[in-house]
């Protein structure tokens, strides 16, 4: 029985393969000899490229999947969303694994490239397959963000009311560019339209046709050996070298794919691990751009540069804003032009673990930074946070009644009582100790000169609530602190 | 030495054959650019149509005089579907504007400001507090004065104006494109205006 079943399969196996000829072209690819260091243990440096491809496919089917319900229609966008979450089965676990799936993508993009610039493998004669690389990173962060704004709700409609902004401040050029990126006068149908073939079929074409090109030139100019102390690299020599290395080396099928077959498949598993537990982003508010009280927020991978964009001081804003992502790019794409020669262990690059390691620490940084955004006042917070008792249990009448100003003006949008309300302004909690009386009704009056941070408010508070809030300010201390005096009355400020 | 009836290698040359493979070639080149433009021209047109014309459309938004919609000093939200918009726009044609009644001028004209919610700094919605009688946006904190002007934060430049309108008693507004810095309501791009309509505001009362 058994050998009829091997007979059979002999013959059909040996009719496809005498006309697909697959022994003799896939074979040798799959086949092609990689240094014996990458096979062995330190092949664990390997598996990210791989991993981040696997994300891919995982995207490709879940993206496929989720087209056939979705309606890239801006009426009916949301809807779809909707049905796709609570009626369509595994609707839900679709659009969580492809977000997750996605955010995932781009980890491991980062991860890979951060392995690949540590080792220094993007060295002669790898310089091609860097550069592929950085655009494949620019492409999925593309794909992040179109993929944001298909989410159609109000964070998809305010991201690309930002990104429009941004562009519409290039010279000269920015209103056209305006246009033709959300596809008319407005934000509305059209751009939903052009996002989505944007995501669908543009990107991912790309994406696809250097991710070949990238696979192309690891096989043709083989995988890097992992880096050694001293054995810098020699354009000259190099190839030679590699030659006879590989001439001991290993074949790719086999340890080298097992390795990558094992972390995908892990990866994967996390993924759909998360996608279970955490559940599908969004979609979140209604992308009617008439309700205030949006709070628009961009996923993850952009949270850096919204940091970014609130932090930079207001002169170089637009500058940080268009030239600044440009510079990093072109940054990115010199750096196998700058060092295309010499060592590759981390251990004898100093500059690039610094540069690793200061590059890591200010995007974390500044994504921390973008999460909690303390620079947005808080809209909510003069009608939904309350004063804290401590603060007004020994207060007087008068400062009762400030206290109700302070609360009914707004400012708790901006300044937070012990640590509650917005963070925009400094927290009031003691600021009678750092402020008398007179320095604290000029900055409510006139705002803080030179049109910094805090709004000139003159206008808006009659003398008895400037009395009363100002009462209630200066009673703001620690117990047992005095009050702030301008030293000696005598010198001003 | 070949045989003189053995057929010629394809390559030979001989004294015929060059005129006929250039000729070949160029009717090959040809019917390509011809291909090519059949469908070029075509596709070209309809990129460049998503690039549509910016017709001037006014937005009545209501009697100047019913106090209930404009109350004197009191700024306002209000929200009317935006002409400039697709059938299948859905909620995203909405558009707002914060209009404030300022009552009448000197010359017994209805005065009014009217600001776009579109906020200076990156087009994020400002909300309005009247008990402090200013904006605020939620984005990277930008901050206006009742009168439009920029108070705090980032924004370069005050809120955008919205051309306005008084018809036959009714207050009416210009429907507004996406504004930005560098086309805003009131002095849009000619960039994005080429071969556009004469721009007919109307009278600003
Ligand atoms: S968009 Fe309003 S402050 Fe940035």
């Amino acid at each position: 029985m058994k050998r009829i079943l091997k007979a059979v399969a002999n013959t059909v196996g040996g009719w496809f393969e005498a006309r697909l000829r697959l022994k003799e072209s896939v074979m040798p690819i799959l086949e092609h000899p990689i240094p014996a260091g990458a096979a062995g243990p330190k092949g664990w440096w390997y598996v990210f490229g791989s991993a981040s491809m696997t994300l891919l496919f995982l995207q490709i089917a879940t993206g496929i999947g989720l087209a056939l319900v979705y309606v890239p229609s801006a009426d009916q966008a949301y809807q779809s969303l909707e049905y796709l979450n609570y009626r369509q089965p595994f609707g839900w676990f679709l659009r969580s694994i492809h977000y997750w799936s996605g955010s995932g993508m781009v980890v491991m993009v980062v991860v890979h490239m951060t392995q690949v610039f540590l080792h220094g493998s993007y060295k002669y004669p790898r310089e091609l397959t860097w550069i592929f690389g950085v655009c494949l990173l620019l492409l999925t962060l593309g794909m992040a963000f179109t993929g944001q704004v298909l989410r159609w709700d109000a964070d998809a409609y305010w991201g690309v009311g930002v990104g429009a902004s941004m562009a519409g401040r290039v010279p000269v050029a920015g209103p056209g560019i305006v246009e033709l990126l959300i596809g008319g006068p407005t934000i509305g149908a059209s751009t939903l339209s052009r996002f989505f073939a944007l995501h669908v079929f543009i990107i991912p074409g790309l994406l696809l046709a250097l991710v070949g090109g990238h696979l192309w030139l690891v096989i043709t100019r083989g995988i890097s050996e992992p880096p050694v102390p001293g054995q810098p690299v020699d354009p000259k020599t190099y190839d030679a070298k590699y030659h006879e290395e590989v001439k001991k080396g290993k074949p790719f099928l086999g340890d080298a794919m097992t390795k990558d077959a094992l972390f995908s498949s892990l990866v994967v598993l996390v993924i759909v691990a998360l996608a279970a537990i955490i559940g599908p982003k969004g979609p979140g508010g209604l992308p009617d751009p008439t309700l205030t009280g949006a709070n628009p927020r961009p996923d993850w991978p952009f949270l850096w540069l919204f940091g970014l964009l609130s932090l930079s001081p207001a002169g170089l804003e637009t500058f940080v804003m268009l030239a600044f992502p440009a510079v990093l790019v072109v940054c990115l794409l010199l750096v196998p032009f700058v060092s295309n020669r010499g060592e590759r262990a981390p251990s004898r690059r100093p500059v690039a673990v610094l540069v690793v390691l200061v590059g890591g620490t200010t995007l974390a940084v500044l994504t921390y930074e973008g999460m909690t955004s303390p620079w947005s006042p808080q809209m909510g917070a003069w009608s939904g946070d309350t004063i804290p008792t401590a603060v007004v249990k020994r207060s007087t009448p008068l400062e009762l009644q400030g206290a109700a100003v302070f609360q009914n003006k707004n400012c708790r949008n901006c300044h937070a009582l012990e640590g509650i309300g917005g963070k925009r302004g400094p927290d009031l909690s003691s600021v009678g100790v750092r402020l008398t009386r007179d320095q604290l009704i000029d900055q409510i009056n006139n705002g803080t000169p030179g049109g910094g941070n805090m709004p000139a408010y003159g206008k808006h508070v009659r003398p008895a609530e400037m009395d009363a809030m100002v009462a209630f300010l200066v009673s703001l201390r620690p117990e047992g602190q005095p009050p702030a005096k301008t030293a000696g009355q005598t010198t001003k400020k | 030495m070949s045989e003189p009836t053995a057929p010629k290698p394809a390559d030979a040359p001989t004294p015929e054959e060059p005129t006929r493979r250039s000729a070949m070639l160029w009717i090959t080149g040809g019917v390509g650019a011809a291909a090519a433009a059949a469908v070029g021209v075509p596709v070209v047109g309809f990129l460049a149509g998503a690039v549509r014309a910016r017709p001037i459309d006014w937005v009545p938004i209501g009697k100047v005089t019913d106090a209930a919609l404009f109350p004197v000093n009191e700024t306002r939200l209000h929200i009317f579907r935006n002409p400039i918009h697709e059938e299948w726009d859905g909620d995203s044609a909405k558009t707002g504007a914060y209009i404030r009644n300022l009552g009448k001028d000197d010359k017994g004209q209805e005065q009014f400001w009217v600001f776009s919610m579109i906020c200076a700094h990156l087009g994020c919605p400002v909300t309005w507090f009247p008990q402090s009688a200013l904006f605020m946006c939620p984005c990277h904190g930008g901050v206006y004065y009742e009168n439009g002007d920029r108070a705090s934060g980032p924004p370069p430049r005050g809120l955008y104006k919205m051309p306005w309108r008084i018809k036959e008693g009714v207050l009416e507004v210009q429907a507004p494109h996406l504004p930005t810095l560098q086309d805003t309501l009131e002095k849009p791009s000619d960039v994005v205006q080429l071969g556009i309509i004469k721009r007919d505001r109307g009278e600003r009362a």
